[in-house]
């Protein structure tokens, strides 16, 4: 008996593979979108050699004063020569070596959180968390242990906008989940107080929070008491943001059936048992890309605490480019404060993401 | 609850209500204590400073000029008239970067979902790099790296001799009334009461007879034919005044300062990547079944975005777009960076440093804030509530 030999199967048109096919459908499928793709590449051509040139090619690389800026594009010596006081303030220059240890710290302390098989995450997590505060205050403030006090208002540039935001999110975190938590109390009273506070808070812009934290809480406190400039600009911090936590914990604890509650409430576990050991938990796994958004969102308004005078990243720039020896760098410095925002702001929405997809347990409906 | 068997009658903490009101007492106690605390507390610190409270200081003269005012100010007028002169300028603000974030943000939001690769990833780069960037850092970027390093009045940049551009701002010309101003307004008046009547009567006439009106065409030629015909008889409603360069500066025309120009330009970027990004989940959100129905009913690809994804889409964008105008209105404030003279570098800046009187001044901009939140958010609640699904 014969059998049927198929003939090899053709190869596709050519119209239909490779670049030319791909370009066909996604680039000139219609006169309008072969219109589209010529108006988008007239576009790129006309930002993008200039920046290139403005940024790498013709910009200056090497030197240590404004004279050494001959060339017509960007004079990157200005970052270099101002990099310490962007990145530390006015953080005596011998002394910054504690400022690197606790950053390193943190590197090294916190990557166990972020191995997946790590062992009792929780309980190192919260020991973290208690112990680093207290460690990261000595190092950087100093006047213990023999080390020498570094006031703050000699803090400053990126370490500053770090430490605020750091401050904000983790001083943020227990007061919103507390306030979400009484919003959706069955407690009038509490409620009321809760619902209050949230829109207050979240009704007024930062910069007012911050104007009323340097003017008007020097005059709450009773008289001899009084906070440095930092700690105030950080109670405002805090007390803002709390108010936004408090809304994505919210959204969690909204997102959880209720027969969470009731079988909390049939183990017989009463109210803080059934909220910390059935509801948050489950809650807080629910918003953690929230809570993540909502610090990238903070570590952008750092950048506000200008206004009171506090020297951050921002206002770092805005000083030296004011320095009459390096006139004219205000492009410069503005654009290296923006790339390293945008480093931070983007790297953190990309982990949130990654979050989101890491934690999607199939519980969306 | 109500027949706890074996619970202890009368008061007793193991009774939840009882426990409920004790709790919501004790709550009410440390908030009424605290509160009380503060004021006393700053009562004596005010008395010991010797700071006046209240709000005489309204009354005073405020003795400093402000760069832009859409109200006619002098050195004289009192501090009631700054704040409502920062009061509008916030608002001048707010108002047209609300629009053209809008519009910036609906054209970028397609754009990431275009069929073109170009244009998508272009869109995509837009977004990613605008929205990682701190308002500030932009505001501050567009002010001193862009327009303040602008060449002067004599050589600013001339585009068509109506509209000069430099580091003193935008000058164009302004307009005042002419002898057709009235006649002209009636005339639109006149023109959208047409174009409403006609609206309706050809709505009327296709649900009894199923005959379709040209709407469109015939609304904006109503639109533009009844003013127009008014020009032909009454002459202009306005008179042109061109900016013209006398000595180091322009003379004649309205100008646009600098501040103003950076600070919208920056929100309106900063704003439509956020917008961009609502646009796109909000069409992403209404399933590709709703296009092959429309398609299947033979509806063309114009009629089926307009009817069909749009009201759909529109329902999952309003309230995200809505927290956005909120925080656009609420960016605004960030101008104390540049000094553009609106609510807080004018009234919390200036006005508190030289009064003193931080309580008042503080209180009264957050309560503009507030108010103005509250607002938004009622305006925005009351249209989602109309375009909402309503379920039979």
């Amino acid at each position: 008996m014969s059998t049927h030999v198929f003939k090899p199967d053709m190869p596709p048109p050519v119209k239909a593979v490779g670049v030319m096919a791909w370009m066909r459908a996604n680039l000139f499928s219609s006169w309008l979108n072969t219109l589209l793709t010529l108006l988008a590449v007239y576009l790129v051509w006309l930002i993008v050699p200039p920046l290139l040139q403005w940024s790498i090619f013709d910009a200056n690389w090497v030197g240590t004063t404004r004279a050494d800026c001959t060339k017509e594009g960007a004079c990157w010596v200005f970052i270099q020569q101002r990099f310490g006081q962007f990145m530390y303030g006015y953080y005596p220059s011998e002394l910054r070596w504690r400022v690197d240890l606790t950053v390193w710290l943190a590197v090294i302390g916190a990557a166990p959180l972020f191995i997946s098989r790590f062992p009792r995450k929780a309980v190192y997590g919260l020991g973290f968390l208690v112990l680093y505060p207290i460690v990261a205050y000595t190092l950087l403030h100093g006047g213990y242990l023999g080390l020498a006090t570094v006031p703050t208002n000699q803090w400053g540039g990126l370490m500053l906008t770090l430490v605020i935001a750091t401050v904000g999110i983790v001083g943020a975190l227990p007061l919103g989940i507390l306030l979400a938590l009484g919003r959706r109390s069955n407690m009038p009273a509490v409620k009321v107080v809760c619902v209050t506070f949230i829109e207050f808070w979240r009704g007024v812009p930062l910069i007012t929070v911050l104007f009323m934290s340097s003017v008007m809480l020097p005059l709450f406190l009773p008289e001899g008491m009084s906070f440095d400039k930092l700690l105030r600009a950080m109670i405002g911090v805090i007390l803002f943001q709390s108010a936004y936590i408090a809304e994505v914990v919210r959204g969690g604890l909204q997102a959880i059936p209720k027969g969470q509650y009731e079988a909390a409430a049939a183990m017989g576990l009463g109210y803080w048992r059934s909220m910390g050991l059935v509801i948050l938990p489950q809650a807080l796994k629910l918003v953690i890309p929230g809570i993540v958004n909502t610090f990238i969102a903070l570590f952008k308004d750092t950048s506000l605490v200008i206004i009171i005078g506090l020297f951050d990243l921002l206002n770092s720039v805005k000083q030296a480019a004011a320095d009459p020896t390096w006139l004219g760098m205000a492009t410069e410095g503005y654009v290296f404060a923006a790339l390293v925002f945008w480093i931070f702001c983007f790297g953190m929405s990309r982990y949130s993401m990654h979050l989101e997809h890491k934690l999607d347990t199939g519980h969306k409906r | 609850m109500q027949n706890n068997i074996g619970a202890p009658k009368g008061l007793s903490l193991s009774d939840p209500r009882v426990r409920a009101w004790l709790f919501q007492i004790l709550t009410v106690v440390a908030v009424v204590g605290l509160g009380w605390y503060l004021f006393h507390n700053t009562q004596t610190n005010l008395q010991h400073r010797g700071i006046t409270s209240g709000f005489d200081f309204l009354e005073r003269s405020a003795g400093f000029g402000i760069a832009q005012h859409l109200i006619p100010y002098t050195e004289q007028d009192s501090y009631a008239r700054v704040f409502v002169i920062g009061l509008l300028n916030t608002l001048l603000v707010t108002f047209i970067g609300i629009i053209l974030a809008t519009l910036l943000g609906f054209i970028i939001g397609v754009a990431r979902l275009s069929p073109n690769w170009m244009i998508s990833k272009l869109a995509t780069v837009y977004v990613e790099t605008f929205r990682n960037i701190p308002p500030l850092l932009q505001i501050l970027f567009w002010y001193f790296a862009v327009f303040l390093t602008l060449p002067g009045p004599r050589g600013s940049i001339n585009l068509n001799d109506t509209f000069f551009i430099s580091n003193r701002g935008l000058n164009m010309p302004g307009a005042s009334m002419a002898e057709g101003f009235w006649p002209f307004v009636v005339a639109v008046g006149l023109a959208i009461i047409a174009i409403v009547v006609m609206v309706r009567l050809a709505n009327r006439r296709f649900e009894a007879t199923g005959e379709p009106f040209h709407k469109f065409w015939v609304g904006l030629f109503l639109f533009f034919g009844i003013p127009a015909l008014c020009v032909l008889l009454f002459g202009a409603p306005v008179h042109w005044e061109m900016p013209q360069l006398k000595g180091f500066n322009f003379v004649g025309g309205w100008v646009l300062i600098p501040e103003l120009l950076a600070l919208t330009l920056a929100l309106t970027i900063y704003t439509a990547a956020f917008i961009a990004e609502i646009v796109r989940s909000g069409i992403r959100s209404v399933s590709y079944g709703q296009t092959e129905a429309a398609r299947s009913l033979g509806l063309r690809e114009g009629p089926t975005l307009r009817k069909v994804i749009i009201p759909q889409a529109l329902r999952v964008i309003i309230p995200p777009l809505t927290s956005q105008y909120l925080n656009l209105a609420k960016n605004s404030s960030l101008a104390a960076g540049i000094g553009y003279p609106e609510m807080v570098s004018l009234f919390a800046g200036t006005v508190l440093n030289q009064t003193g009187q931080a309580i008042e001044v503080i209180a009264i901009t957050m309560s503009v804030y507030l108010a103005i939140s509250i607002s938004i958010s009622l305006l925005m609640n009351w249209y989602n509530k109309r375009i909402a699904l309503i379920e039979r």
